[in-house]
């Protein structure tokens, strides 16, 4: 028998929440990719020793919720060659390939820039199901990253007509279906009912949760508590994704609210929850304000409920989504260019490139509304750090956001700065709270990989994917967080201090739900009368998937 | 880098004299890229294609096997491996070489291409840039409204098309997706929709019209700008409108009250506005004027893209280089420039010094000072058939087709990604096992470790 190969992280300061370790100085032990108790055999000595010794470790951090592959991103890259010439410059070295930043970087910058974060694993947030293969596509060239993404269906004609005809079976078996077709992670409903309108008329949309789609004579509190019961009944790992209808309005916190009702108990998750939050009407810039004190109440006392937040940073991004009514708004509100694309019987997209100004009230408003949510939710579990990549800003602000959470004296500074009347909108600078590390540690990888059901992430125990970072503390979070001294994926140091090692392509994680495999040639029949390709070039092959995990179903 | 998925549906060997048949094989002789097709196969030979096209069928039962080496190296039969050898030491020698066409290779061939021009710190660039380039540069300007073909089938009821003939370069376009589809919401087809060709000429396609509008030729931007202020109720002088477009006010007028009545109009355009007078800025205008319609109803806007898998190298050549054609990594980084970094443009500037061409014959319709440039350089091509580019090349692959000898992905012009279902396999290596095998030996060359 060969010796097993152990690697060791030695004497770090370690934060591991969901094993209820706060900071205490601790050995991990790695061995074939995973974290494994230290050897009993006294004789046992790793091949390598990373010396974390005054040194801080957590676990690899997850993204949750992102926009890095797939059509409508591809789309945005092709779209804004004006901000990389003026952005930092990837250049290609001996093991690593070149790329561009702006505000969408090329798939292997994305890999290598999620990785010199501590990053280890990505989700995308909004697949369009025709589109799954290219999403997989990117995901073979976007290294250094665990990735999996969240399947677009709340807009979908079969769901709305299993719903409109009352037979959840089918709508349960459809969504197994399609989940195991694209190689899926997760249902994802946008704008659910909405998109679907905008097809069909000029600037159409549902105004709440109570108005019908038309053809299909169901409202978007249908398809929420539908796909959400679906869902929850297959036992997916994360069950429903929402990013709820109104994104962006004044006065859209009474939908959200009602949204978070309309799950009746199931469990879901709002996504970008910061765009869901505003009180005010009619568009009048005037009366927008903060409600996140209301909707935090309803997350707080309702256990089936998480949310991530959606930051806003300042600056220049790009707004891309899912949500085609919205990218028309937003185009008309910023006047720039503008991408629209509907694809048959699923979904739409809207991609425009915008700008958040610390002296615009609207958008200070949303930089402190953001804020608000993470010190809000009482529990660190159930709100999830995003920036909703590249929509309220990049990835690579996560630093910054952190700093902003631990550090009330300059999150008050910041505040300083923006549009006087923010302090009156929302209730930001009376909020004390200040994140402990351990509390960073849960909405940035603990957190995160509970809600999804992802049992070997998001931890460093026994039996965890070997995902490490390692950071240098510094007084200056952001700094801390922002070049961390090691990261560790799957057992290999693929980042020190900055430098690409190593580029492991990573795992594609997906769901292989069980479901009634009898509903099929109903879905067939549909599928032929309507789409454009073929019911068996549908289906993504497994080999698209190069490296893979099916990530079980919760129990 | 892996990429099992070209295997995905790979060829199966044919047993002498027994059919095979392929069902919902992929067509990728245009951008349709018709994916019902049911081949018939006997003894290495397609005898039938069933639902295919005359394009379609001439592309799957011509295909043959003409005996030719897979390797030429200045013109005489050589190993593969000397061939990658040499096609290597080319590649890295150079100090400006370029990476050209790709438009004809499934993506899992275009991204070994993308890094191979990464690695050499060279040009990538594809036929886009002489067919859709200026589309694409215009949807850098204005951005698109678009949509899938399904979506056009399913609710489209107004399809314009604009300086395109598909009745001729895409054959199955108005039967599978744009006119006679019977869709969700237009449960007649055809009598449903009411189709609309704008050209300088009557072509075959302007048969299947509703109304036709002949236009003069190269004043597609004035004629597009005319409708842009018809929509916006702007009033225009009868006689300059006349005298500009060829088309009286009054058609514009009429077309304009039709496409605001229309629910969801579509506009395909093809390379008679990409192509003549204007280019980009032609495409800009009908853009535009497809993002003004959303101001009254639904409208979207597609190009009529020719190779079959042209969009999925601007997709491939995007996602990893951020840029859709056209880009230079001399600095180490990549760099976009059309005009400069396009290669009928470096060609004819003299400037590269070494190329490599997949899927393309720039020997055929390139200027003549490009020509002249490429003759005089060291050249590798990857074609399936002797060429005058595969000719003129220094080391010269045969390689297998897509689609009907390997497997892969391919982009429809809507970006619908679709696998490929080959037929039967060829004695020559795809070029994706070619370019990987440079890729290989560039790498070890420039001690590159990823």
């Amino acid at each position: 028998m060969t010796a097993i190969e152990y690697t060791k992280v030695s004497q770090g300061t370690v934060y591991d929440p969901a094993n209820g370790v706060d900071g205490q100085v601790r050995d991990l032990w790695i061995a074939g990719g995973r974290i494994v108790a230290a050897p009993t055999d006294p004789e046992a000595r790793p091949a390598r020793i990373i010396d974390a010794s005054g040194l801080v470790v957590m676990p690899g951090g997850i993204d949750m919720h992102c926009h890095i592959a797939g059509p409508k991103v591809n789309v945005a890259r092709k779209m804004r060659p004006e901000e990389k010439r003026k952005g930092e410059q990837i250049s290609g070295t001996s093991n690593t390939h070149s790329g561009t930043m702006g505000s969408v970087p090329s798939t292997f910058a994305t890999g290598y820039k999620y990785a010199a974060l501590g990053y280890t694993t990505a989700f995308d947030a909004a697949v369009p199901p025709l589109g799954a293969r290219h999403a997989h596509e990117e995901f073979d060239d976007t290294p250094c990253l665990d990735k999996g993404f969240y399947v677009l269906m709340g807009n979908n004609h079969y769901v709305m007509q299993s719903l409109q005809r009352n037979e959840p079976q089918k709508l349960k078996a459809f969504i197994g279906w399609l989940l195991a077709a694209t190689k899926g992670f997760a249902p994802k409903l946008v704008n659910p009912g909405g998109v679907e309108v905008w097809k069909s008329h000029q600037a159409g949309n549902v105004s709440g949760l109570d108005q019908a789609v038309d053809h299909f004579n169901v409202t978007p509190r249908k398809i929420i508590r539908g796909v959400a019961q679906a869902a929850n009944e297959l036992g997916l790992p994360h069950p429903v994704h929402i990013h709820c209808n109104n994104l962006g309005m004044p006065g859209n916190w009474e939908t959200t609210l009602e949204t978070m009702k309309a799950l009746e108990g199931f469990g879901g998750h709002i996504t970008h929850a910061q765009f869901h939050s505003y009180g005010g009407g009619d568009g009048d810039e005037n009366t927008f304000n903060s409600k996140v004190i209301q909707l935090a109440d309803y997350v707080n006392t309702h256990p089936n409920m998480t949310v991530d937040v959606g930051q806003v940073l300042f600056g220049e991004t790009t707004s891309m989504t899912g949500d085609g009514p919205l990218g028309y708004f937003l185009s008309k509100v910023y006047g720039g260019k503008w991408f629209s694309s509907d694809t048959e019987m699923e979904s739409g997209c809207g991609i425009t490139p915008i700008k958040y100004k610390n002296k615009s009230l609207v958008h200070a408003l949303q930089w402190a509304i953001g804020l608000e949510w993470y010190l809000l939710v009482e529990d660190p579990w159930r709100v999830v750090m995003s920036t909703d990549h590249p929509n309220g800003g990049s990835f690579l602000a996560y630093p910054q956001i952190i700093r902003l959470l631990m550090d009330r004296t300059y999150r008050r500074d910041i505040l300083q700065t923006c549009h006087p009347l923010v302090r009156e909108r929302s209730t930001l600078w009376d909020l004390d709270r200040e994140y402990t590390l351990n509390e960073i540690a849960i909405i940035t990888r603990a957190g995160p990989a509970r809600i999804l059901g992802l049992k070997d992430k998001g931890h460093l125990g026994a039996g965890a994917d070997a995902d490490i970072t390692i950071y240098t503390p510094h007084e200056n979070k952001e700094i801390m967080f922002e070049m961390p001294r090691v990261v560790i994926k799957s057992g290999q140091v693929i980042v020190e201090q900055g430098e690409i090692r190593h580029t492991p392509i990573g795992k594609t994680l997906h769901v292989d739900p069980v479901y009634d495999h009898e509903v099929e040639p109903d879905i067939q029949q549909w599928f032929e009368k309507y789409y454009s390709i073929r019911w068996r070039n549908y289906p993504v092959d497994i080999s698209y998937l190069h490296e893979s995990a099916v990530v079980p179903p919760r129990a | 880098m892996t990429s099992s998925s070209i295997d995905a549906y790979a060829a199966t060997a044919s047993i002498p004299g027994e059919l095979k048949v392929i069902q919902d094989a992929t067509c990728t002789f245009c951008g349709c890229v018709c994916d019902d097709i049911d081949l018939t196969v006997k003894d290495d030979h397609i005898i039938e294609a069933k639902r295919a096209c005359v394009l379609g069928k001439a592309w799957f039962l011509n295909h043959h096997n003409d005996g030719r080496a897979s390797c030429h190296i200045d013109g005489k039969p050589a190993t593969l491996e000397e061939g990658y050898d040499r096609a290597a030491k080319i590649l890295t020698s150079g100090r400006y070489p370029i990476v050209y066409g790709l438009s004809d290779s499934p993506c899992e061939a275009q991204r070994v291409a993308v890094s191979i021009a990464d690695w050499i710190k060279g040009t990538i660039d594809t036929t886009t840039s002489v067919c859709h380039g200026p589309s694409g540069m215009a949807f850098q300007g204005v951005g698109e409204v678009t949509c899938s073909l399904g979506e056009v089938a399913n609710r489209g009821d107004m399809i314009i098309f604009w300086g395109a003939n598909p009745a001729e370069s895409h054959p199955r376009h108005f039967t599978r997706y744009s006119l006679m589809p019977k869709g969700m919401f237009l449960p007649n087809g055809r009598k449903d929709r009411t189709c609309v060709f704008v050209d300088v000429r009557k072509t075959k396609s302007a048969k299947a019209a509703d109304i036709f509008l002949q236009i003069k030729p190269r004043k597609d931007f004035e004629a597009l700008w005319s409708l842009r202020a018809l929509a916006k109720g702007i009033e225009l002088d009868p006689e300059l409108v006349l005298r500009e477009t060829g088309v009286e006010l009054s058609a514009w007028k009429d077309l304009m009250d039709r496409m605001k009545a229309a629910k969801f109009g579509v506009i395909f355009f093809g390379m008679g506005l990409t192509m003549t007078r204007g280019k980009h800025a032609n495409t800009e205008a009908l853009l535009a004027l497809t993002r003004d319609m959303n101001a009254y109803t639904r409208f979207a806007a597609k190009p009529n893209r020719g190779h079959g898998n042209v969009s999925g190298a601007d997709n491939v050549v995007s996602w990893r280089t951020g840029y859709p054609f056209g880009v230079n990594h001399s600095r180490g980084y990549p760099r976009f420039n059309p005009g400069e970094y396009t290669t009928s443009d470096t060609l004819a500037n003299g400037e590269a010094d070494a190329a490599m061409t997949i899927a393309c014959d720039p020997m055929a319709n390139f200027s003549q000072p490009a020509r002249e440039h490429l003759a005089s350089i060291p050249l590798i091509s990857l074609d399936t058939k002797e060429t005058p580019t595969t000719r003129a090349a220094t080391v010269a692959f045969t390689v297998a087709t897509y689609g009907i000898n390997t497997g892969g992905t391919v982009y429809r012009m809507d970006d619908v990604p679709i696998p490929l279902r080959p037929a039967f396999q060829s004695p020559h290596p795809s070029d994706f096992e070619v370019l990987t095998a440079i890729e290989d030996r560039v790498k070890k060359i420039m001690g590159i470790t990823e």
